[in-house]
């Protein structure tokens, strides 16, 4: 490779078996995107190989494309065209003619929700309808397998929970979907694996149940101080309730099974020691922590 | 997994074809506007002003029209490939559901050439009544010679077309200015548009420089093919300039979309 290339993935060795829904979690720039551009033909790796429904993505490109839904990560629909026209024309793509392509354009913007908008220039709709359209322009020629790269990303809560419930019944019909997301409690509720990525590589991939319960015990309490936090981690662990301490910088992480109530002996402590707290957080034990205590790092 | 049904290349060219007709066809008054509204503004001062004032004698109106309809096709062509192009990769990805269509990439970029030549087509089609109203009748002007006109126009087109997709591809989106001033612009004016090539016989060196401007092909053709009296390079040879300049830039333009289109 030559100098000065960023090496966005260096081996992700996975398989996403037919009908899973399955999650690609981690932190932006963790390669979810590269990962997804690959596996959708858009992107040429540099070494490796990697199949959709038996094809390769690099010597049999038409064949995965015509297997796959793409749900990009910014709603990127035909702007000159208006929302039917955007789904008849996709599906044209794809040698559907018009007349088999309207009733199911129309049916599929019935089930998201937005048929009111079907003359509607795309202009005109908001961001989370301008993301429906573009689930519903991935579903136009039928793919089985359907990729969604942060579907969610800049979406009100309630846009979200309502294109999740959309999710599980593309996932109820039989479909494989795979889809990227940096949102822990997304992945949780919606996969049936999670493959959690970092910097290009595989940490761990298993349920989210089974991801759960390797996550370390306790609650995560961390403290961000005004100065190095190492000095205090001798006299932390001394603490009852305190399962482990780790100091990264000003940073001091402990998990503890006392939950919240760890929290004002820590700050006396730190003060006894003669440093300020500045911030604190708090994370129930989860994939969140799990991902903390591989990587050292929070996701997002 | 199910193997679905193969999906004819032919098919998708013709729906990508019709969704670029669509939206010219939306267009057309702001399309029309733009490629007329340069040529215009030429013929009013340069083909009508300027020989009634006398500061130009009639027969430059005969050296002006085939320069303009040339510059016209031409103009046309590259921005409606190059400047959909430069959007479309650099900003809006508008362009993501037709690379996803089940066809090779090659595909997708011959029909924008070809959608663009189009445009040039229409370009001159329409320019042409504008510039008998505006400058009247034009002594040596005939259309006896159709078929050549039209292979000159559908030549011209595709060959800037794909120039248009290899700008359009090839140059980062903060300098499409650029694009303009420092190769459009100086395309247009040593590109024998504004007079004969023979005429630069008085100054040798510009005369033997411009032969790298794609430009003066286009010109040349449709002098040889519009007013064949006036001085002209020999029509054989045009056409196989025009065609071996089609065939570099439907190259570069063909490897640079890849290029974009797959990262």
């Amino acid at each position: 490779m030559p100098r000065g290339e960023i090496v966005a993935l260096k081996g992700l060795d996975l398989e996403v078996h037919e009908g899973e829904f399955f999650g690609l979690l981690g932190p932006n720039g963790a390669g979810k995107t590269t990962t997804i551009g690959i596996l959708t033909t858009r992107v040429r790796p540099t070494s490796g190989s990697a199949l959709v429904g038996g094809a390769d993505v690099s010597s049999a490109a038409v064949r995965v494309r015509q297997r796959i839904g793409v749900v990009p990560q910014r709603p990127n629909p035909d702007r000159s065209l208006n929302v039917i026209e955007n789904l008849i024309f996709h599906a044209a793509y794809f040698g559907i003619p018009a007349s088999k392509a309207l009733p199911r354009a129309n049916e599929l913007l019935e089930q998201l929700g937005i048929s009111d908008k079907a003359q509607a220039k795309v202009d005109e709709m908001s961001g989370g309808q301008q993301q429906r359209l573009m689930i519903a322009r991935a579903l136009i020629h039928e793919p089985r397998v359907i990729f969604l790269d942060e579907p969610t990303v800049g979406l009100d809560p309630q846009t979200r929970l309502s294109l999740w419930g959309i999710l599980r019944v593309l996932h109820d019909e039989g479909r494989t979907i795979v889809m990227t997301t940096h949102y822990m409690e997304e992945a949780d509720k919606l996969c049936d694996r999670i493959a959690i990525v970092d910097r290009g590589e595989l940490l761990e991939l298993d349920t989210p149940e089974a991801l759960k319960q390797r996550a370390p015990g306790g609650t995560l309490v961390e403290l961000t101080l005004a100065g190095d936090a190492s000095p205090v981690v001798e006299v932390a662990r001394q603490l009852e309730g305190v399962l482990r301490v780790e100091a990264n910088g000003p940073l001091l992480r402990v998990y503890s099974d006392r939950g919240g109530r760890i929290i004002s002996p820590l700050i006396a402590l730190a003060e006894n020691t003669g440093v300020v707290v500045t911030n604190i957080s708090l994370t129930e034990p989860s994939l969140e922590t799990l991902f903390v205590s591989r990587t050292g790092r929070k996701l997002d | 997994m199910i193997e679905p049904q193969p999906v004819r290349a032919s098919a998708v060219f013709f729906a990508l074809l019709r969704r670029d007709i669509r939206v010219a066809r939306k267009e057309l008054i702001f399309f029309l506007v733009r490629t007329t509204m340069q040529p215009l503004l030429f013929l009013i001062v340069f083909g009508y002003l300027l020989p009634k004032m006398s500061f130009l004698g009639k027969g430059y109106q005969t050296v002006l029209l085939p320069g303009i309809l040339a510059v016209s096709l031409s103009v046309s062509a590259i921005q409606s490939v190059a400047l959909p192009m430069v959007q479309d990769f650099g900003w809006t990805k508008e362009i993501e559901d037709r690379l996803l269509a089940p066809v090779s990439t090659q595909l997708i970029a011959a029909e924008k050439i070809i959608a663009g030549s189009l445009q040039g087509v229409i370009a001159a089609a329409f320019v042409l009544p504008i510039a008998r109203l505006v400058m009247g009748p034009i002594p040596a002007l005939t259309l006896s010679h159709a078929g050549e006109v039209l292979i000159m126009v559908v030549f011209g087109s595709v060959a800037f077309s794909a120039l248009g997709m290899w700008l359009g591809t090839a140059i980062a989106p903060q300098q499409i200015g650029l694009m303009f001033s420092v190769i459009i612009a100086p395309m247009l004016f040593f590109g024998c548009a504004y007079y004969p090539w023979r005429g630069l016989d008085v100054v040798p060196v510009i005369k033997y420089l411009v032969l790298i401007n794609p430009m003066v092909y286009v010109a040349e053709g449709m002098r040889g093919a519009l007013t064949p009296e006036v001085p002209h390079m020999p029509l054989p040879l045009v056409g196989l300039a025009l065609l071996t300049i089609v065939a570099i830039f439907w190259t570069l333009g063909m490897r640079s979309f890849h290029k974009r289109a797959i990262g």
